[in-house]
């Protein structure tokens, strides 16, 4: 593990406030954006967003609950995957 | 909500992260996770026994116990830990153990049932899945340990839930100890009449080797060669569906492209495993040892080997050509794997498990995949006939010469071989077993009906090769 960022993906259907709902919940854990970005793929809405948590008590397990939480409760999947799973994957 | 929307690649030049990960490939890797069951088969920690021995078989079992319990009792909730850091799921925490033949060599009793029966105990006190490595190394020949070893095993596997165990009977250093081979024969078959309540499935928990790694993390074979360290950290990660997948998006390829596709998802594969297993092992304190990539099926659709053989343009797994098609797969994976990291052991290819792979099955009950073909199909993939039930009353002499032919294929080809074969108490050819979970279901394959009694009986040892001889 290199840092404290991660990759944070939001998958299901297009609706009114979803950034709205998962950035909330993400700014009461102290969770900073870097980038976001938002995409349809196979006309499913898809928003990645590169996040940083705070370096000192930050509690994964809860934030991943709070978030997979909002996102049921918007009809969306929401996962939270530290950003090294992907750098390993697709770069030496 | 925002109001743009935009492809993947136009993100991509739009500077900052992305830049450095496309989202294009972030979705690629959910995608595998989501669809295609790409997983960590196991996390599976190698844990020597060798200063456990006691002459007092209890004290024996008090220091295994002891040892095993002790080192692996973070092992799980680590493993959990970096399942949900990195959200890629980790099936299976498994324990190998130094054989306990030579581990319990010195122990002054009749059997080592009693020792079966405390790794299963250790096992659960620290709720891993598995535990391997009620084993012998016998290719050679054989001590008093290994035979009471050996001995122990129908009624060990019967009596434990987590135990596997395992039996090296051939090398290409040594040859095939065939005295050793005729005994597995008979011990197949009783472990199967023990466990006949549940399909025999204590001979799914039963694998005979030629040429064993030591550092395998995958089941039932794994155990913790008596050239390891202390204690080591081996992971085992898994793939088929992203394969298949990845084969039957390409339009209309040639083999040279299917092979290049291969070998790129192979990469990506490893890269995942290699990353899991570095954090496990440096949260533990504990060595990393090698990573696995191994294409090993489960029952759920599209996770299947052979239907990434079809994908290559066969009607059906066991058709003319699959020998050809599954080298072409166990190479290009070999390849991949070997790029993507410098840690790659164990067995590394391709599994041809039959009841834990649904195209498999299908293709047998279709008539198109024979128990001849699966062993030429063993000669160019990374393991050997596995999972296979045969009917219940094959001779005992049948099942060693099956095991011998296999021993055979290993020991000349410098490779592992193996077989992890079920004789279905009661059951013939039509009927299946069922197993459930990993272990999944299987039809009744034929057999040859022709005796190798006389040949299995001879003992003695098949030499070894010519081309052993490299000093």
């Amino acid at each position: 593990m290199t840092s404290g960022r991660f990759i944070i993906t939001v998958i299901g259907s297009d609706r009114v406030g979803i950034v709205a709902r998962i950035t909330t919940v993400m700014a009461s854990y102290n969770v900073n954006i870097v980038d976001i970005t938002q995409t349809i793929m196979q006309g499913i809405f898809t928003m990645i967003m590169l996040a940083e948590a705070p370096k000192e008590n930050f509690d994964l397990a809860a934030f991943q609950q709070a978030m997979d939480a909002e996102g049921k409760s918007l009809g969306v999947e929401v996962k939270v995957q530290h950003e090294d799973a992907f750098r390993f994957m697709h770069r030496i | 909500m925002l109001s743009v929307s935009c492809t993947g690649s136009d993100l991509a030049g739009a500077g900052g992260f992305f830049m450095l990960i496309n989202p294009k490939e972030i979705l690629e890797t959910i995608q595998m996770v989501r669809m295609e069951h790409l997983d960590i088969r196991t996390v599976t920690m190698g844990i020597s026994l060798r200063d456990c021995s006691h002459p007092d078989i209890d004290v024996f079992n008090e220091n295994i116990y002891e040892k095993i319990t002790s080192r692996a009792k973070d092992l799980v909730r680590t493993t959990n830990d970096i399942q949900s850091l990195y959200g890629i799921p980790i099936i299976n925490r498994r324990i190998s153990v130094t054989p306990i033949a030579i581990a319990a060599e010195s122990c002054k009793s009749q059997d080592f049932v009693s020792v079966a029966k405390t790794m299963d105990e250790a096992a659960k006190e620290a709720g891993v899945d598995f535990i391997g490595g009620f084993s012998a190394l016998v290719h050679k020949g054989t001590t008093p340990g290994d035979l009471k070893l050996i001995n122990s095993i129908p009624e060990a596997l019967a009596s434990t839930e987590k135990v596997c165990s395992s039996v090296n009977v051939a090398t290409t250093k040594a040859g095939i100890n065939m005295d050793a081979v005729g005994m597995m024969g008979q011990v197949i078959k009783d472990t199967a009449e023990l466990t006949s309540d549940r399909d025999g499935i204590g001979c799914a928990k039963l694998v005979v080797f030629a040429n064993a790694p030591e550092d395998n993390p995958f089941m039932a074979g794994a155990f913790h060669g008596i050239g390891e360290s202390e204690c080591v950290i081996n992971v085992g990660v898994s793939g088929p569906g992203v394969v298949n997948a990845a084969v039957c998006e390409l339009e209309n390829p040639d083999l040279t492209e299917i092979s290049e596709t291969i070998k790129r998802t192979a990469f990506k594969i490893t890269r995942m495993g290699e990353m899991v297993g570095r954090e496990v092992s440096r949260r533990l304190g504990v060595e990393f040892g090698i990573l696995d990539l191994s294409l090993a099926p489960t029952p759920e659709i599209g996770d299947s080997v052979a239907a990434i053989l079809e994908a290559m343009g066969l009607e059906r797994c066991g058709a003319h050509g699959t020998t050809a098609a599954l080298a072409l797969l166990n190479d290009a994976v070999k390849k991949g794997g070997a790029m993507a990291s410098s840690s790659v052991g164990g067995l590394s290819g391709a599994f041809i498990p039959v009841s834990e792979d649904a195209g498999m099955i299908e293709a047998v009950k279709a008539g198109a995949l024979s128990l001849e073909k699966l062993e030429a199909m063993t000669s160019v993939c990374s393991v050997g006939l596995d999972m296979i039930a045969v009917p219940g009353d094959t001779p005992a002499a049948t099942l060693s010469a099956i095991i011998a032919d296999e021993m055979a294929i290993g020991v000349i080809n410098k490779k592992t071989t193996a077989v992890r074969v079920i004789p279905a108490p009661g059951k013939g050819v039509g009927d299946s077993v069922e197993f459930g979970g990993l272990l999944g279901s299987a039809p009744v394959m034929q057999v040859s009906n022709f005796s190798s009694e006389t040949f299995v009986k001879r003992g003695g040892r098949i030499p070894a090769p010519i081309q052993s001889l490299t000093n």
